[in-house]
């Protein structure tokens, strides 16, 4: 009896197992072996920052089809460089970009015009009246931009604005094309003087709307050199590729939306990071 | 008309997920976007209904025969398992497309609950074969259902911003328990 047994379920065994092992002889799928070396090199984060499903899928892209191999912006410059050893390409590498939220505005400094109540999420809440800040312009804090962000660098904080922690970003660039604001910038990871505002209205209207807003009074931009702020009609802008002294400058801002992010914030705590499900 | 009963009876009444409680891993586990969610619906679909006409013809032409039925756990997941990557090999060569789309989810369920429940129930119900692949492709449309509406849900209350002690998790935990309580008010519905 004991024998029947044994035979029938390892008789069983052995159809399924030759089975496969026929069917992965004769319908194996030739791959470029390239592909898997490639995907080894990339990063691995998986965040679709490329325009690609993943990883995978780029390499599978630039092997096969030869796209271009600057497009993975978290694996930086030696991943870049390693991709250009690889598929025997020369690469320029620039430097590391890291995503920057432009308003200071939190709850404290700028007050709501009414009680939004409907979904968290910005591009809703954006909708409805022109968003429930006062600041048409400024952070409305419901996390869409968290949400985007594949590597979770984005904190919003308990007065409810999007703070970005230049440490853990990727520089995918999810976030930047997902707020309905536009207040998310990318900015070279070494420069410490931002203007923190993207208010384009006049300066009495932005004083009523928010303490720490760029009221458009120039000041800024005769502390600096070579145009390394100018004005976009009452916003001052900075152009991050001329130099600036971040701590000249920051000090001097009556609006005190200039900050000078050198030490940057501190590191989002263990606990915000959620678990996956 | 019987066949009708069959396929109301593990759509609605009997859902595999919110009323038999098997195949909670992927029903929480792959619904948080719709996108994904659908995927494993397909791959449900197809696991579910192929494994059902599989295992049929091995209890009752293998097993039964050799007088040996009280093997049928071990050996439904050993050819459960074979089949699904044998059609995972194939369908990588005849049809990358449909690999594409389903691949990632094949090897998810092949030793899923869902599936190893919907052969052990066509062997206990004593369906014949055509009966067995209904039975298992309602099944997987059970599956499918429970899922696609779980995870609409859960979009929603993603930006719904609950409670903190609520987030996450627990609040799947509960939604889900909800929707089981809602799918009960079939019961009685078909015998």
């Amino acid at each position: 009896m004991i024998l029947y047994t044994t035979l029938a379920i390892g008789g069983i065994g052995l159809i399924c197992g030759s089975a496969l092992a026929l069917a992965a002889r004769f319908l194996a799928v030739h791959e470029d072996p390239r592909v898997e070396e490639l995907t080894a090199i990339l990063p691995g984060v998986n965040c679709g920052g490329c325009g690609y499903a993943g990883c995978g899928d780029y390499a599978k892209a630039v092997v096969l089809d030869g796209i271009e191999i600057t497009l993975c912006a978290p694996g930086g410059a030696e991943t870049l460089a390693n991709m250009a050893a690889f598929m025997g390409v020369e690469a320029e590498s620039g430097e590391k970009q890291v995503a920057i939220v432009l308003c200071g505005g939190d709850s404290d400094q700028a007050p709501r015009q009414f009680q939004y109540n409907g979904v968290a999420d910005c591009t809703a809440a954006h909708a409805v009246g022109g968003g429930d800040k006062k600041c048409r312009y400024g952070c409305l804090g419901y996390s869409s931009c968290a949400r985007a962000c594949p590597v979770g660098a984005i904190e919003i904080t308990e007065k409810n604005l999007a703070v970005v922690h230049p440490e853990l970003c990727i520089s995918c660039g999810k976030c930047v094309r997902t707020c309905p604001r536009h207040l998310i910038k990318m900015v070279p990871e070494s420069r410490h003087a931002h203007v923190m505002c993207s208010s384009k209205d006049k300066g009495p209207i932005v004083k009523k709307a928010c303490k720490v807003g760029c009221i458009g009074c120039r000041i800024c931009t005769k502390q600096v050199e070579d145009d390394a702020i100018t004005m976009d009609g009452f916003l001052a802008i900075v152009n991050y590729d001329k130099p600036i002294e971040s701590a000249t400058v920051a000090p001097k801002c009556p609006g005190k939306c200039i900050v000078d992010t050198d030490p940057p914030p501190a590191p989002v705590e263990e606990e915000k990071v959620e678990a996956e499900v | 008309m019987e066949y009708i009963l069959i396929i109301l009876g593990a759509v609605l009444v009997n859902n595999f997920v919110l009323t038999r409680f098997l195949g909670i891993c992927p029903f929480l586990g792959v619904s948080k976007k719709l996108p994904t969610a659908l995927g494993m619906c397909g791959a449900v679909v197809f696991v579910m209904t192929s494994a059902s006409a599989v295992t049929w013809v091995v209890q009752n032409l293998v097993l039964e025969k050799l007088g040996i039925g009280y093997l049928q756990t071990i050996a439904f997941i050993l050819v459960i398992a074979s089949f699904v990557q044998l059609v995972d090999i194939a369908m990588k060569k005849f049809s990358p497309k449909l690999h594409a789309a389903l691949g990632i989810f094949l090897p998810l369920i092949t030793t899923n609950c869902a599936v190893l429940g919907v052969s052990v129930l066509n062997i206990q119900l004593e369906y014949g074969f055509l009966k067995a692949v209904i039975f298992g492709f309602a099944a997987s449309l059970g599956f499918s259902l429970a899922l696609i509406i779980f995870t609409g849900l859960r979009e929603k209350i993603d930006r719904a911003n609950p409670p903190k002690a609520f987030q996450g998790v627990a609040i799947a935990l509960v939604t889900a328990g909800l929707l089981s309580l809602a799918f009960m008010g079939f019961a009685s519905l078909v015998k």
